[in-house]
Parts: C-alpha cells; sequence; structure tokens
C-alpha cells in the first residue's frame, strides 16, 4: 500500500504561488456580487492544495482570476496574486495585462487549467489532437523554440499514452464528443499536460464522472504529481477526494477562507465551526445507516444578500454576538493551520 | 391483469424488465440494431422499505424507474403493483388510459432541480398542478394543501406565490418533493435525489426523505450513484451493471460482504474521506461496455479480476447466495470480497 | 450600521426578482440593451405612422405638379427669434439657360411659416371620420412644402413616404404573422405529433429551402393577374412572401416541441396525469413563446426587405400604391444619383427600419430565456 501523499517540505521551499487578499466582484444590473470576497492562500512547488466549499463560494472564480480570465462584468477588485516563475522571479499576475503577451506564456506554459466544463473544453469541430499539436506548437513558438507539427503530434501521442489512453495513435484523431466521459477527460488533462506547466489547476476534473472512472483519474493525477513535481490546485466539493487527493486543504464559503491546514489537521482536528459541520455532515460507507444525519442549518444566502459580519454567522451553531458585526480574520490556530473565527482569537476585519 | 387480491404480496414486483430502445441508421432510418438499456431487471419492494438501485452512469438506472413509472413503455416483462384494494395490475402492460388511477399513487422526484419545474409557473400551481388535475377545481383549497405541503418539507407556506427561480437547488428539490407528495402517493421513485446538491443541503434532504418516509409510510426506490447515499438511505441494495441487477442484498449484508467482485470493486473506488485511509489500489480498469453491444457471458468480465474461462461463454443467473443475498457470479459462492 | 443597508436592499431586490413572472423577468433584461430599447422607439413612432400616415403628411401624396419637379429638401426649422414658431426656407427656382432645367435654391431670407396641427387635404381616420388635421402644414395652403424634396412629378416626397411606410411596414408585420401561425402549427404538428406527419412536413420544408427564392417569387409575381387592384396584389403578395418565409420558423418551432418534451418538468406534468392539450397549452407554449417573438421580430426586416426587393424589380406592389420599394424603383428610373439625391431617401428609411428591427430581435432574443445563467 502507498501512502496517500508523501509530506512536503514546508518550511523550505518559497511558495510558487501566492493569492494575498483576493477580492473579485460581478456588478450585475441587480446589485455587486462579491464572488470572491477576501482569500489568501499559498501553493508550494509539487505540492497538492485542496479547495473545498460548496456550489458558488467562489472557487472557479478564485481559479479563473489566477488566469486572469473572469469572466465579464467580473473584475479583480483588490489584491495581489504573486507567482514565482522558472527562473525565480516574482511576478505578480494581477499587474499582468490578462490579453497581454506576458499572461499568455504564463497560461498553458507555467500554469494550465483543467476547466470544469468537460464538453465545453474541447472544440466539437477539430479533433482533440490537432487541438493539443496547436497548444504545444503556440507555446514552443512563444518561447523561442522551433518544432515542427510531427514532433508535435509525437509528443501528443506521448501524453496520450502517459495518462492512459490507449491505442493513442487513434485516439489523437477523435473529435471529442466521440470519446466517452473519461476518456475526454485523460485528453483533457493530457493538453493541460502539454506544455509542462508547473502549477495544474483542477476545477473539479471527476464530478462528472463515475466513481470508477474518477479512481482511474485520481491515480493518475497522482502519478504525475510524482512523475514531474508538478503542484496542483484540486477543486472538488468532495470531502472523499479532498482526503486522497491533497496535502493542504482550503475550506471556503461566501468566497472567504473559512480555514486551512494540513489535510489530517483538517479532517482530523478541524477548528472552524463550518468546516467540523461540513465533515460531519457527509453519509460514509461506516456509519450508522437510516438516521439523521447532523446538518448545518439553513441555507446558502443569496449572492446579493450577503450576511454582515462573519459570513457564516446566520448558519453556526457556536455564532456569538460580535459574530454577527465583525468579519473574523484568517490567523494561525496550529501548525500551519489558520482558521478565520472568533472561537480562536479575537481579530477582526478593519 | 390478476384480480386475486393478495395483502401480503409485496408492494411492487418487477420481472424480467426490458427497455431496448432501436439504432436507427441512415436515410431510411433502418434498425439496426439495440441498445439494451434494460436487459432483465428483477427485483421486489415491500410496503414502507426503501430500495436503493446504483449502478455507475448508463447502466439503465433512470429506464428502469421510468418504465415502473410507465414514463416510458417497456420493451418486455411485468411491473406488478399491488393497489390500495389488494388487486395486483401489471402496469407493464395497461394502455395510457387505465393507468390514470395509479398516476396518483406512484410519484417521482428528479434529479435535476432546475428543470424539474415550470419556471413560468408559481409554487403554488407546480405543486398544485397534481391536485388540479386530480380533480381538486377549487383554488382555495388548492392554496392551503400547497401551504401544508410547503409546511412538510421545510418551506414557508408564504413562498407559494414565489417563482422557481427564486429558490436555491436544495429549495427547489424539497418544492418538487412536495408536488410528488400532494397526492399522497404510495410508491415514490426518486432518480438522483441529491446527485445536484451540495454535501450540507444534500444531508438536509436526505434527512427530509427519511422523516417523510416515516411520517407518511412511503416506499422509496431510490436511484442513485453514490454508494455512500445509498447505504445511508436505503433498507435493501441492487446493483445495477450493464442493464442488468448483479447483486441485490440487505444493505449490512452488501456492504460487509459483497458477493459480486463488481460490486466490491465500486465500494473500493469510493475515496474514504480520511487521509489517514491510503488510497486503495488496483482501480477497475477499461470501460463499462455499450449497452448496445455488451459483451458474451457474463457482462463483468472483460474487466474481473476473477474471471475465468466459463465467465466469457456462460451467463451466469441472479441466484441466492445468503439469505435475501442474491448476486450473479459464477464463483459467488468461493470469492471472499472486501466490503467497506 | 452601514454594514446592514445594502443586505437590506438586497433582500428587497431579492424579493422583488421572487415573484416576477417571465414577462416582467424578459422585460427587465430586455431594458438593459440601450440600443434596442432606442430602437424599439423608433419601431413604435414608425408603427404610429402605419396607423395614419395622413395625419403625418404634409400634402396628398398624388398631387402633382410638373413645374415643381425634383425640389431639393427643404427641411425644417423650429424656432423663430428664440420662440417655438416652426417655419420652412422657401425655394427659387431658375431655368437654366442651356439645359432648359429648373434649378432650385433655397432663399435664406424667405420663410414659409408652417404651423403643427394645422388643417390640410380631407383624410378619414381609420376610414371612418372624416378629418383634415394634420402633424405640420403650411400656413398659405398655396404655398406647397417639401420636407424631403419632390419627385419627377412634383409629388411630396415626404408624404409619399408615409404612405409607403403604411404599406411596407404592413406588408411585414401581417406576413410574418401568417407565417409564425403557420409555422407555429406545422412545426408544432411535427415536432408533437412525430412520425409519418413529421417526415412529411420536414420534407416540404427541405423543399421549399432548397428553391432558390428570387425565380419562385418571379413566377408567383407574375402569376398574379395585371388587372387585380393595388389591394389585391398586396394581399397576394402577403401570403406569397408569408408562404415561403415560414419554413425556418417551423424548423424552430419544432426544434423546441422536441426539446421540451424531454423537459422534466413535462415529464412531471405527463406522471401528474395532465392530458395533451393541458401540457402544450400551459407548458410547452408559454416556454418558447417569446422565444417565437424574437425570432418573428428578426424576420420582419427579412420579409420588408423581401417586398422592397420585388417591387423594386417592379413584381411586387405595383404603383399607383405606395411602398419603399416602388418609392425606389421610381428613383431607379433617372440618374437619381446625379441630379435628384434625396430620392434614394426612402432607402435610408428602409434601412433604418431594418436595423431597428434587428435591434430590438436581438434584445428581445437574449433576454427571451431569462433563467440561463
Ligand atoms: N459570469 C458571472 N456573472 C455573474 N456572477 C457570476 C459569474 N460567474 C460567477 N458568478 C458568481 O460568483 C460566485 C462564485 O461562483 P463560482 O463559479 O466561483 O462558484 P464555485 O465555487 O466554482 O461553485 P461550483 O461548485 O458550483 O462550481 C457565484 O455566487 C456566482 O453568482
Ligand atoms: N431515448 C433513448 N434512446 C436511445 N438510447 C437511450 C435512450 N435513453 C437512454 N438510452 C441509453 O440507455 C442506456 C441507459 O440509460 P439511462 O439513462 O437509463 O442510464 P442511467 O443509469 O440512468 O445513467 P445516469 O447515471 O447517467 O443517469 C444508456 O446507454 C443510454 O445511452
Ligand atoms: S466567527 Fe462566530 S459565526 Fe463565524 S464561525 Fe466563528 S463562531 Fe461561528
Ligand atoms: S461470473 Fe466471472 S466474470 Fe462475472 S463476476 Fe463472476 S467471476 Fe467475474
Ligand atoms: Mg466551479
Ligand atoms: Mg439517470
Amino acid at each position: 500500500m502507498v501512502c496517500a501523499m508523501p509530506p512536503i517540505p514546508i518550511a523550505i521551499e518559497p511558495p510558487l504561488l501566492q493569492v494575498k487578499d483576493l477580492r473579485v466582484t460581478f456588478g450585475l444590473d441587480e446589485g455587486v456580487v462579491r464572488a470572491v470576497d477576501g482569500t489568501s492562500f499559498d501553493v508550494r512547488p509539487g505540492e497538492v492544495v485542496g479547495i473545498v466549499g460548496e456550489s458558488g463560494c467562489g472557487k472557479s472564480v478564485t481559479m479563473r482570476a489566477i488566469l486572469q480570465l473572469v469572466d465579464r462584468p467580473g473584475r479583480i477588485a483588490s489584491g495581489t496574486i504573486l507567482y514565482r516563475d522558472r527562473n525565480g522571479a516574482e511576478i505578480n499576475l494581477t499587474n499582468l495585462s490578462p490579453r497581454g503577451p506576458e499572461m499568455r506564456a504564463i497560461r498553458g506554459a507555467e500554469i494550465a487549467l483543467i476547466p470544469q466544463e468537460p464538453m465545453a473544453a474541447f472544440s466539437p469541430v477539430h479533433t482533440v489532437g490537432s487541438q493539443i499539436i496547436e497548444a504545444i506548437m503556440l507555446h514552443a513558438g512563444q518561447s523561442g523554440r522551433r518544432i515542427t507539427k510531427a514532433e508535435a503530434r509525437e509528443i501528443t501521442i506521448g501524453l496520450f499514452r502517459d495518462v492512459g489512453i490507449s491505442i493513442p495513435e487513434q485516439r489523437i484523431d477523435s473529435y471529442s464528443w466521440q470519446l466517452s466521459g473519461g476518456l475526454r477527460q485523460r485528453a483533457m488533462i493530457a493538453m493541460a499536460l502539454s506544455c509542462q506547466p508547473r502549477l495544474l489547476i483542477a476545477d473539479e476534473p471527476t464530478t462528472a464522472i463515475d466513481v470508477t472512472t474518477q479512481a482511474q483519474v485520481l491515480e493518475l493525477l497522482r502519478e504525475l504529481r510524482r512523475k514531474y513535481n508538478t503542484a496542483i490546485i484540486f477543486i472538488t466539493h468532495d470531502l472523499g477526494v479532498i482526503a486522497q487527493m491533497t496535502s493542504y486543504v482550503v475550506v471556503m464559503y461566501l468566497g472567504r477562507v473559512m480555514e486551512q491546514g494540513p489535510v489530517d489537521q483538517i479532517f482530523h482536528s478541524p477548528k472552524h465551526p463550518y468546516t467540523r459541520a461540513l465533515l460531519r455532515s457527509i453519509p460514509s460507507l461506516y456509519g450508522e445507516t437510516r438516521t439523521a444525519l447532523p446538518v448545518i442549518a439553513g441555507s446558502l444566502p443569496h449572492p446579493f444578500n450577503r450576511p454582515a459580519g462573519c459570513p457564516f454567522h446566520p448558519r453556526c451553531p457556536e455564532a456569538m454576538a460580535r459574530c454577527a458585526v465583525a468579519q473574523p480574520v484568517l490567523l494561525p490556530v496550529g501548525d500551519n493551520q489558520a482558521a478565520a473565527c472568533f472561537l480562536h482569537h479575537e481579530e477582526a476585519e478593519a | 391483469m390478476s384480480e386475486v387480491p393478495l395483502f401480503d404480496a409485496p408492494l411492487l414486483q418487477v420481472r424480467g424488465l426490458q427497455k431496448f430502445f432501436p439504432i436507427a441508421k441512415g436515410f431510411m432510418q433502418r434498425v439496426t440494431g439495440h441498445v439494451r438499456a434494460v436487459d432483465g431487471v428483477d427485483f421486489t419492494l415491500n410496503e414502507g422499505e426503501t430500495l436503493g438501485l446504483v449502478g455507475e452512469s448508463g447502466c439503465g438506472k433512470t429506464t428502469a424507474s421510468r418504465c415502473i413509472l410507465r414514463a416510458i413503455d417497456p420493451t418486455g416483462g411485468q411491473v406488478l403493483y399491488r393497489t390500495r384494494d389488494g388487486r395486483v395490475v401489471d402496469l407493464a402492460s395497461l394502455p395510457q388510459r387505465e393507468l390514470a388511477p395509479f398516476r396518483a399513487e406512484i410519484q417521482m422526484i428528479f434529479q435535476d432541480p432546475f428543470g424539474s419545474l415550470n419556471p413560468r409557473m408559481t409554487l403554488l400551481d407546480n405543486v398544485g398542478e397534481p391536485l388540479l388535475v386530480g380533480g381538486m377545481r377549487s383554488r382555495s383549497e388548492r392554496t392551503d394543501r400547497v401551504a401544508e405541503l410547503l409546511k412538510l418539507v421545510g418551506l414557508r407556506p408564504e413562498f407559494m406565490h414565489r417563482f422557481p427561480h427564486a429558490f436555491s437547488g436544495g429549495q427547489r428539490q424539497r418544492i418538487g418533493i412536495a408536488r410528488a407528495l400532494s397526492t399522497n402517493p404510495r410508491l415514490v421513485v426518486a432518480d438522483e435525489p441529491v446527485s445536484a446538491l451540495d454535501v450540507s443541503v444534500q444531508a438536509q434532504v436526505l434527512n427530509l426523505l427519511l422523516e417523510l418516509q416515516e411520517r407518511l409510510k412511503l416506499t422509496f426506490l431510490f436511484v442513485a450513484h453514490d454508494l455512500s447515499v445509498v447505504r445511508h438511505i436505503s433498507d435493501r441494495v441492487a446493483v445495477m451493471y450493464v442493464g442488468q441487477l448483479v447483486e441485490v442484498a440487505p444493505t449490512a449484508s452488501l456492504f460487509s460482504r459483497p458477493r459480486h467482485p463488481y460490486t466490491a470493486a465500486l465500494m473500493r473506488a469510493v475515496p474514504v474521506p480520511d487521509p489517514r485511509v491510503p488510497p486503495a489500489d488496483g482501480a477497475l480498469r477499461g470501460e463499462v461496455p455499450s449497452p448496445a453491444n455488451p459483451p458474451s457471458g457474463c457482462y463483468f468480465h472483460p474487466r474481473c479480476r476473477f474471471a475465468q474461462a466459463k465467465c466469457a461463454t456462460e451467463t451466469p443467473p441472479l441466484r441466492e447466495v445468503a439469505p435475501g443475498h442474491m448476486t450473479r457470479c459464477h464463483f459467488a459462492d468461493e470469492l471472499t470480497l472486501a466490503g467497506a | 450600521m452601514s454594514a446592514t443597508a445594502p443586505a437590506a436592499e438586497g433582500a428587497v431586490v431579492e424579493d422583488r426578482i421572487a415573484v416576477a413572472s417571465n414577462w416582467k423577468l424578459v422585460w427587465w433584461r430586455f431594458r438593459r440593451h440601450r440600443l434596442a430599447l432606442v430602437s424599439a422607439v423608433v419601431l413604435a413612432m414608425m408603427y404610429a405612422v402605419v396607423l395614419a400616415p395622413d395625419f403625418f403628411s404634409t400634402q396628398n401624396p398624388e398631387a402633382t405638379d410638373a413645374r415643381q419637379a425634383f425640389i431639393p429638401v427643404q427641411g425644417i426649422h423650429l424656432f423663430h427669434d428664440g420662440k417655438l414658431d416652426p417655419w420652412v426656407p422657401a425655394i427659387a427656382g431658375k431655368r437654366h439657360p442651356v439645359t432648359l432645367r429648373m434649378e432650385w435654391s433655397i432663399d435664406p431670407n424667405k420663410r414659409v411659416p408652417v404651423s403643427f396641427f394645422g388643417r390640410g387635404h380631407r383624410w378619414y381616420v381609420f376610414g371612418l371620420f372624416e378629418t383634415n388635421v394634420h402633424l405640420l402644414t403650411s400656413d398659405d395652403p398655396r404655398q406647397r412644402i417639401f420636407l424631403l424634396g419632390s419627385d419627377r412629378l412634383g409629388r411630396d416626397q415626404w408624404s409619399r413616404i408615409m404612405h409607403g411606410t403604411q404599406t411596407s411596414m404592413t406588408v411585414g408585420l401581417v406576413a410574418v404573422a401568417l407565417s409564425t401561425i403557420l409555422g407555429v402549427v406545422l412545426g408544432g404538428l411535427s415536432g408533437y405529433v412525430g412520425g409519418k406527419t413529421d417526415s412529411v412536413i420536414q420534407r416540404l420544408i427541405e423543399l421549399l429551402q432548397s428553391v432558390p427564392t428570387i425565380p419562385i417569387w418571379l413566377a408567383l409575381a407574375a402569376a398574379l393577374p395585371r388587372d387585380w387592384t393595388p389591394i389585391q396584389v398586396f394581399f397576394a403578395i402577403t401570403v406569397i412572401l408569408s408562404l415561403i418565409g415560414w419554413t425556418t420558423l417551423g424548423r424552430e418551432v419544432r426544434g423546441r416541441f422536441l426539446a421540451l418534451r424531454e423537459e422534466d418538468f413535462v415529464l412531471a406534468a405527463r406522471l401528474a396525469g395532465c392530458s395533451r392539450m393541458r401540457i402544450i397549452l400551459r407548458h410547452m407554449v408559454p416556454t418558447f413563446a417569446s422565444h417565437i417573438i424574437a425570432t418573428a421580430s428578426l424576420a420582419i426586416p427579412v420579409m420588408i426587405i423581401n417586398e422592397t426587393s420585388l417591387s423594386f424589380l417592379g413584381l411586387g406592389i405595383r404603383p399607383p400604391a405606395i411602398s419603399w420599394g416602388v418609392l425606389l424603383q421610381e428613383a431607379q428610373n433617372i440618374q437619381s444619383l446625379a441630379l435628384a439625391p434625396w430620392l434614394l431617401i426612402p432607402g435610408l428609411v428602409v434601412i433604418l427600419a431594418v436595423l431597428a428591427f434587428n435591434l430590438v430581435g436581438d434584445g428581445l432574443r437574449d433576454a427571451s430565456d431569462p433563467y440561463s445563467n
């Protein structure tokens, strides 16, 4: 048996990516949606960071913000996103123009995204292979290397083999709609890996596929990380996948980080009431059956109707008077673990 | 149609249910083959119990449940339903007209909380529609009943003049449940009712379903692909693979000692929400075969770790290997499979 | 506390949206498109002209006067000496000594006073009540004014455009209404009944779509008896246009029907025991009504162009009836570009109408599904 994830030498290596107090807003006619409202976390080289949170908590928007791909009318309102590139230089991605050459060079080559919608990622009118070949040639061109189409094709076939697609010489010429869900997901991972990114963002890469296929894809991602030491940000709302895949976990709620910490601490000594409630509410393969599950009371507020104070306070079983008026900041609560909750500290946001 | 009153018969007995979809090709739309979406499914459902139906995408869960509801017409087999006065009728062979009296008794909860309510009708009209077509003409009577139903599923009755777009996924699912319960059904077929919901909302809806079952003595056919959810809510579980049931057993028995290699593989694939449990190795290889062209013999043999020569040629029958525990594997007695 | 204010406001917005019906949501979304909204106002004004073109005319569109041919655009001034006192600059004519053509020039020193809601030629409101009130008339009945110039027979182009607007916009609307009915009925039948009916209707659509339209028009229009009255020709043209034009809409309706049949809420209605009729009328039709309106408003400009082209080719509406196409056809008779470029103004009107319809249609199409996103 292999262990879930080898421990990461955290203190030694400087972070690859630092997201600091990121805020993304969508100005709609009905009001302003604060989709991401002060999110901070780090990603170290070779680490797998899991981001969990319920639908609409801003996971995808945060990732798109990192890549400067936020859809209109959304915009990054404030915050910094520091990325350490191959030469060790630190770049603030929020300062780059979304369509400029620097950002385009980072997308794909440095940071690659496996997007949430599996169908939308490939164009239906070109073969899967031709789209990957094109991406490889484009990035080679940007970094000043010359590469022939035949070479790019060879690389693509190799990638397909790497991600476990059988008969890659044939599959490379199929269209995305001809592939099964699992194969399409693998092709997408191959596409994301095509330029050997140092950071891979996987936005719910297994939500649309079956458990047995999911198990295959997770195994593949684990293997790729071992092989290439690619850092991965893994987004999901499946706590099982988080436990099995990641080494560090960020728990988000309504656009804010509630708690973050090493995976073992998050699961075995969660500090934030939201994390605790979330862990309790999942049915498991071991617990008692046909009994009421402990639930989080109430429901997610409408995006236009964010509560003041701690965003979780209307649903928090441990809420205090203070929670309704002041917003707690994210502060260390243990070894490499941090929580935004007044149960653990007094610090409120100015 | 059998007219003999049988009060101790199961509420629903499905026998040899089949649904084949024709594959039409070319300009003339000639039928060149069939998708054997449901290929001989047998199970019983006792009054007041929950049967979980699990399986991977495309294995025929939705098709089977829609055949039972007669939303589509089955190709073959029987769906024997025991009516309130003890008669047993075969829903599979009744013409649409004669189904009308049973529509109110068998209701459905849908997977997609966004597509299952008419966005252009208020909650009152959405939830009250089965009442209206069932003959409750008076609007005030309907208003009272809808208010009662909304309260039952944990929504405020004042919401009934709102449109579905004002509600979150979990709330819409509650509205869908209220609609299904409006006619006092006996059997509720829930097709993946929590798959589209967030973890915290999923727990709320599962609790609601359990509570309603207790209160209203409902019988559930609960379709899902999430093993943990199915385990949590079901009394018995049926596992489906390529249009067939491969295992049917009481929940505890199935999870502690699965008798079919596919069931065991499915359980192993579920990621355990505990980082101290190492990832299970030996994930199932290959892909689910197409129901248009299933493998010979045991449908699972191309992926089965225990397959032997016999498996490729002989189709194993669904047989009882322990009390109430049915499985479709030649070697069920010899294999010792790890459960969850 | 300031933080609670936006939250309370959010709650109000949420409540308002919660009880908003489909049409309200469509309207809220539509009015976000500035251009579409402006276009809708333009179209409203055009349809006001359709209702009573005579009211907007300054004179009888048929009144000829050979001595007043090819008068250029006079334009209108609303203020005089800082007061609201509309006037039109006077025109002075001089015959060219060599070409013997009249040459008109604006006399900046002389004003022709005009007034709003003055009296002019007689006309009937909706063909019922007689009146002689007009939006704008010359104060001196013998002094004719030509806001947009005159044509080769000395007829007033402004008044002719008003009457042309009535014809052309009506053809567009009626033809689209007819083809919508055809499209919805045949497309709906095709989609709902399926089977043989569907095949027959689909083949018919394919047939109609594969025949090039211009020859069909030519054939059908040529088949119209020459001795029909302009009104009869007008209706015949409308019917011809809609017989050919319903196919796209038919396809769309069929597609929506097929897609809707698979929707969960339609299945839910079936399982609730709703009759077929109730499912169609209560669940399916309202769901695509807004799409149909959007598609129809995008079809109107096509019809208008079709009518204009037919009439321009001399195959559609014929003088003495007036339509935009007829006006353009007359402009084609002379070297109007050089001599009387203002006779091409009807072309601008066509462009304006087509643009306005397209913008409104686009806005409606975006707004027609308020539940997406
Ligand atoms: N294009 C957009 N226009 C307006 N609001 C948007 C848009 N995209 C996202 N949002 C808002 O941003 C918030 C966060 O959305 P996001 O997609 O990041 O959620 P998520 O955490 O990825 O959820 P899921 O698990 O459903 O993928 C949502 O509340 C949504 O209302
Ligand atoms: N109307 C249809 N025509 C042809 N084939 C169909 C039709 N409906 C379903 N099928 C096929 O029948 C098989 C079973 O489909 P079904 O929807 O019942 O699966 P399922 O178990 O509910 O899957 P999921 O978990 O994805 O909902 C699939 O292979 C599907 O492609
Ligand atoms: S700050 Fe207060 S409301 Fe928020 S999680 Fe902590 S205890 Fe609960
Ligand atoms: S019959 Fe054979 S192939 Fe099928 S499950 Fe049993 S051992 Fe595996
Ligand atoms: Mg997302
Ligand atoms: Mg299904």
